[in-house]
């Protein structure tokens, strides 16, 4: 599988990425700068977390207008698979990739700790290696994870099995204090319609090796590993 | 440009006269000083020149004369203290490490937010400028990993923020701050300058007052993007080769960093003031030669190689402006097109500031806390639970126990968890996180690409210091190497931030001279050279000087990062055995504060043999894989520390059942100093049975005093018939500690 | 060419919960200020630009919001001309 990890100049887990999909998950990942007009023809594109241009009006509202976002919407368009973790959803939700926005979390703070997560979509090309309801334990580090959309768009992504990781208990409990942010029907990770565009606020490359306390973060890069059979 | 040139003529410079002198701190000898340097009088910006280079901020001139007895060498040193920004170890395998750590206190009293995050960005470019990427820290990318907070209401209006910062480095990308090469060119990159933190060099070397706060201007705000792009603009136009210098902006901006880079390769340096990017209008020399604007660099190229920097910079959307070259001789020359502005010695400057060695005088309060009698507590027995005091949760007349001392102290502050605060940083961004912060006794990060990793600490307890600065400082040193230890890494070095208040006062230089004797020594007998650091003095506030705080951190190295050492117990089954010797010693501790209301007392005495020797049984029995888990024992003594090793993750733990109280030195030990007291060098260790014979034989090999205590089980602490608790009730009281009172603040 | 100042409020639509708001609502309630019914956090941009006549600053001004200034899925936006 070849991994396009793009680069924004605030990115901050644009490395991890790489070092994950190259090091750990053995894949030809390249990088590939913000304002390059080439994606290099990958099978999967990551959008990385970070803070890509400083996100001082909206965390993500300027890099949906960078020139590599371009290339990055007509991917999408055309079928190519694309992840966006924490400020990678972000941005594909200020460029309309996937539905809904962000608000602040409700705690109003910044929150960086290892979360459960709950699979609630295990037919995705991002989930197809785990197992119906798996609890996952995956770190989330933001200051805006609130997801929020009109009651039609959610209850659309309900009927569609879109909504793919929920914010749960250890045992898959889902209930207002397992989660985090305040997140609308605990929403951690949503799928556009086609299922080819997957966006989550937890960081699955912090929870690849062992050594971090944590592997579950492996089962979403088996699966792409799966679906693009190579 | 038309508008600049009609305010300039407007603003008439002021007068050199004692009274803009005085306003500038300069005293009439340091005047004649001056007058003999330039063999002339000075101007206006030049007054502002040698105002801020001779600030004790950038001169020590109070401290110097002491930070000298420091022990600097070492085997794997690669830069010394005060040679560069930042002092750089060797960690093998190539790599190298650059740590500092700095204040930022007298900003953060003023504006807590801009001022500790600025403090924060001051310490990065430190540490990059040195070519070595930040692992450790905040916000822009790089993962905070630890801390240490105390809390003590000697700090309510003077807080002190001492930001740590690690570096890593390949030992060819190794920088150096100088300017060397004559007709090399000199650039100014990064931000635009405007008259913020005007004179914040000086400002840091004022004491506190009332009217601080209307001196708003002085904080610097910091743009947290743009230093990331700074940081990797460096990164990569150092990597390129075509650097021959680079320095960061910092205190006294870009009077600093001509003068010293200057001053280091032994060269002169000219600038231009009419190429300095410029965010406000009308802005004189002065106010460009001392802004503190953020996010600033001057570096000083290869000639030829300009392209490759203007093109790094290009991509990062970064200025890199030619402001000007190194020039012969030893003069920094300020020009503004044509005009000369300011024409000092850059060596004058840089490194032959006033030094002073001030009046010293024992402090009166000590004879009273000295001469606290042990005895004068009463016994636990005879405290009971009242109205108003300690112990508000217990019925009245009811006698109070060890448990409920127990919960007391793990609802401090200082000693409770610290999750509150660290979860709201990012402390896993560079997935090299190892050990969480908060939960372990050092932070450890991985090197990817090698087996190795670093582990590093922080400590300094500010009430020690106050009543034994020598022995309090000597604690500090001792304590964070010891915890680099417990965690499995070998100390490679020290860096310090000397947090104290007005030097010009006899008792305070007085406390300021013990800290440093007991830095020094305890660094000597542990064999770790202080690789730089910081002093901040002027810490007070109209209720007087903080306590006197030489915070100490500790960085050491792990050759396998499978060695790392958790602090908190980790099977059903495991032996449990405490190291050291507990004597009758109650002075200072959180007990005697917390449930006694007396800051008192002498501080437990450290004695550095016995330290080392543990030191270096805890490394071998790591070496050798022996140990489960090792915690040292501080605030809150042996009961706290057993506590503490209960608590995994949040809702994960593990109980005990501790049977003896270790190896007891002094008849008659009261139960509440067995229990609470916080004497030193000693360790709570578990381990497989299996290991028990080759563990207690690596500790009679280095004569460590050790007691197997208990073992590891149930989902209750005991203690020796004293202490009966829920372990559930421990992560209770330690867990909500702090939030209870952030949220009590914020509604 | 003209000269136009512009002044952009904008705030959260009335279905989406501010947090911000809240958090400063019980504030001031705990301040005192029990009369304190609603409190809405919004952001404002002040935008000096060139146009031809009015008519073009309003046309520019309505793409620069719904292109960037405003995230038209969770906020709404006013502008005053000057």
């Amino acid at each position: 599988m070849k991994v396009s990890v793009v680069v924004f100049p605030g990115s901050n887990c644009d490395s991890d990425c790489f070092n994950v999909m190259k090091d750990v998950m053995k894949c030809d990942t390249q990088f590939v700068w913000h304002k390059d007009h080439d994606l290099k023809k990958p099978d999967l594109v990551i959008l990385p977390g970070g803070f890509s241009y400083g996100d001082y009006l909206r965390c993500g509202a300027i890099a949906r207008f960078s020139p590599v976002m371009r290339e990055v919407v007509q991917f999408a368009n055309n079928g190519g698979t694309v992840i966006g973790i924490c400020n990678g959803f972000q941005i594909l939700l200020e460029a309309g990739l996937l539905p809904g926005a962000m608000l602040a979390n409700r705690s109003l703070k910044f929150i960086c700790k290892h979360v459960w997560l709950r699979t609630e979509n295990t037919k995705s090309k991002f989930t197809n290696r785990l197992k119906p309801a798996q609890v996952l334990n995956i770190p989330i580090a933001h200051g805006e994870g609130n997801y929020t959309a009109d009651p039609d768009t959610i209850k659309r992504l309900r009927d569609e099995n879109r909504i793919v990781f929920r914010y749960s208990s250890e045992s898959g409990e889902i209930a207002d204090k397992f989660n985090p942010n305040g997140a609308v029907e605990n929403i951690a990770g949503i799928l556009n319609e086609k299922g080819n565009v997957l966006g989550m606020m937890p960081h699955p490359e912090r929870a690849s090796e062992d050594i971090l306390g944590s592997h579950d973060g492996r089962g979403i890069w088996e699966s792409l590993l799966e679906s693009a059979g190579k | 440009m038309s508008v600049t040139m009609t305010e300039e003529k407007t603003r008439k410079e002021p007068a050199v006269i004692p009274e803009l002198l005085k306003a500038h701190g300069i005293t009439p000898e340091e005047y004649d000083r001056i007058k003999k340097i330039l063999g002339r009088e000075p101007n206006f910006t030049e007054v502002g020149i040698f105002s801020v280079m001779w600030s004790e901020h950038c001169s020590y001139k109070n401290s110097k004369a002491l930070l000298k007895t420091f022990p600097k060498e070492g085997k794997a040193v690669m830069v010394k203290a005060g040679e560069e920004n930042a002092g750089c170890v060797d960690i093998g395998d190539n790599y190298a490490v650059v740590f500092k750590m700095e204040s930022h206190n007298h900003p953060s009293a003023i504006e807590p937010f801009q001022g500790a995050a600025t403090g924060l960005g001051g310490i990065l470019r430190d540490i990059f400028t040195m070519g070595a990427r930040p692992i450790f820290n905040l916000d822009i990318g790089i993962p905070t990993v630890g801390g240490e907070i105390y809390f003590d209401s000697s700090y309510e209006g003077n807080p002190l923020v001492n930001v740590m910062s690690v570096g890593l480095l390949k030992h060819e990308e190794l920088a150096k701050g100088a300017a060397k090469g004559l007709g090399n060119p000199v650039y100014y990159v990064g931000a635009d300058t405007g008259r913020d933190g005007l004179g914040g060099a000086a400002f840091a070397s004022k004491e506190l007052t009332e009217e601080s706060h209307e001196d708003r201007p002085a904080v610097q705000v910091g743009d947290p993007f743009k230093e990331k792009l700074l940081l990797e603009a460096c990164l990569e136009v150092i990597k390129s080769g075509a650097v021959v210098g680079i320095q960061d902006m910092g205190a006294a901006g870009l009077t600093c960093s001509t003068c010293e880079t200057a001053s280091r390769a032994g060269t002169g340096i000219k600038i231009d003031l009419n190429k300095l990017p410029q965010r406000e209008t009308g802005m004189i020399p002065y106010e460009m030669m001392l802004s503190e604007s953020q996010e600033r660099m001057l570096i000083i190229a290869q000639k030829g190689k300009e392209k490759i920097v203007e093109d790094i910079f290009e991509k990062w959307d970064l200025h890199a402006v030619k402001l000007g070259e190194v020039t012969d001789g030893h003069l920094m020359r300020v020009y503004q097109g044509d005009k000369l502005i300011a024409e000092i010695p850059a060596k004058a400057l840089a490194d032959e500031g006033p030094i002073y060695i001030r009046e010293e005088k024992e402090p009166a309060y000590l004879k009273e806390t000295r001469a606290f009698n042990i005895n004068s507590i009463p016994d636990l027995s005879s405290l009971q639970g009242r109205k108003g005091a300690r112990f508000t949760n217990l019925a009245p007349n009811t006698t109070v126990t060890c448990n409920d001392v127990l919960l007391q102290l793990l609802d401090v502050p200082s000693i409770a968890s610290k999750a509150w605060i660290y979860e709201q940083y990012d402390h896993m961004v560079r997935t090299d996180t190892v050990f969480l912060p908060g939960r372990h006794d050092a932070a450890v990060v991985r090197i990817k690409g090698t087996k190795r990793a670093l582990a590093a600490a922080s400590d300094c307890n500010g009430l020690y210091c106050y009543l034994d600065p020598y022995e309090g400082a000597k604690i500090a040193v001792a304590e964070s190497a010891r915890n680099v230890v417990c965690a499995g890494g070998e100390p490679l070095g020290i860096t310090d931030c000397l947090n104290f208040g007005n030097p010009m006062k006899p008792e305070v230089y007085w406390t300021f001279h013990q800290a440093i004797s007991g830095i020094s020594d305890a660094c000597r007998a542990l064999g770790v050279p202080v690789t730089g650091g910081n002093v901040s003095f002027y810490n007070e506030s109209p209720a007087g000087a903080i306590y006197p705080t030489p915070t100490i951190g500790v960085v050491g190295i792990l050759e396998d990062v499978s060695m790392a050492t958790p602090s908190n117990f980790q099977k059903e089954g495991d032996v449990i055995y405490l190291l050291g010797e507990t004597f009758n010693e109650l002075g200072g501790s959180q007990y005697l504060l917390e449930i006694h209301a007396k800051r008192a007392g002498i501080t437990p005495r450290l004695d550095l043999k016995k330290e080392v020797a543990l030191q270096k049984a805890l490394l071998k029995a790591n070496k050798e894989r022996v140990m489960s888990s090792a915690h040292d024992l501080s605030d809150g003594g042996l009961a706290v520390a057993a506590a503490e090793a209960c608590l995994g993750e949040p809702g994960k733990f593990i109980g005990a059942e501790i049977s003896s109280l270790g190896v007891i030195r002094e008849k008659d030990v009261r139960i509440d100093a067995a229990l609470f007291g916080e004497c030193q060098s000693r360790v709570l260790v578990s381990l497989s049975k299996e290991n028990a014979p080759k563990f207690e034989k690596i500790l009679a090999e280095f004569s460590v005093p050790f007691t197997q205590v208990g073992t590891v089980g149930g989902n209750r602490l005991q203690i020796a018939d004293k202490i009966n608790v829920a372990v559930m009730d421990i992560e209770k009281a330690y867990r909500n500690a702090i939030p209870r009172r952030m949220e009590k603040v914020i509604a | 060419m003209k000269t136009f100042n512009a002044k952009v409020n904008v705030t959260l639509k009335k279905s989406v919960l501010d947090p911000q708001g809240q958090t400063v609502l019980e504030a001031l309630h705990s301040l005192g200020y029990k009369g304190t019914e609603n409190l809405r956090v919004g952001k404002y941009f002040e935008v000096t630009l060139n146009a031809q006549d009015e008519n073009s600053a309003k046309t520019q001004l309505k793409e620069m919001c719904e292109k960037l200034l405003v995230n038209t899925v969770i906020e709404q936006y006013e502008v005053h001309l000057s």
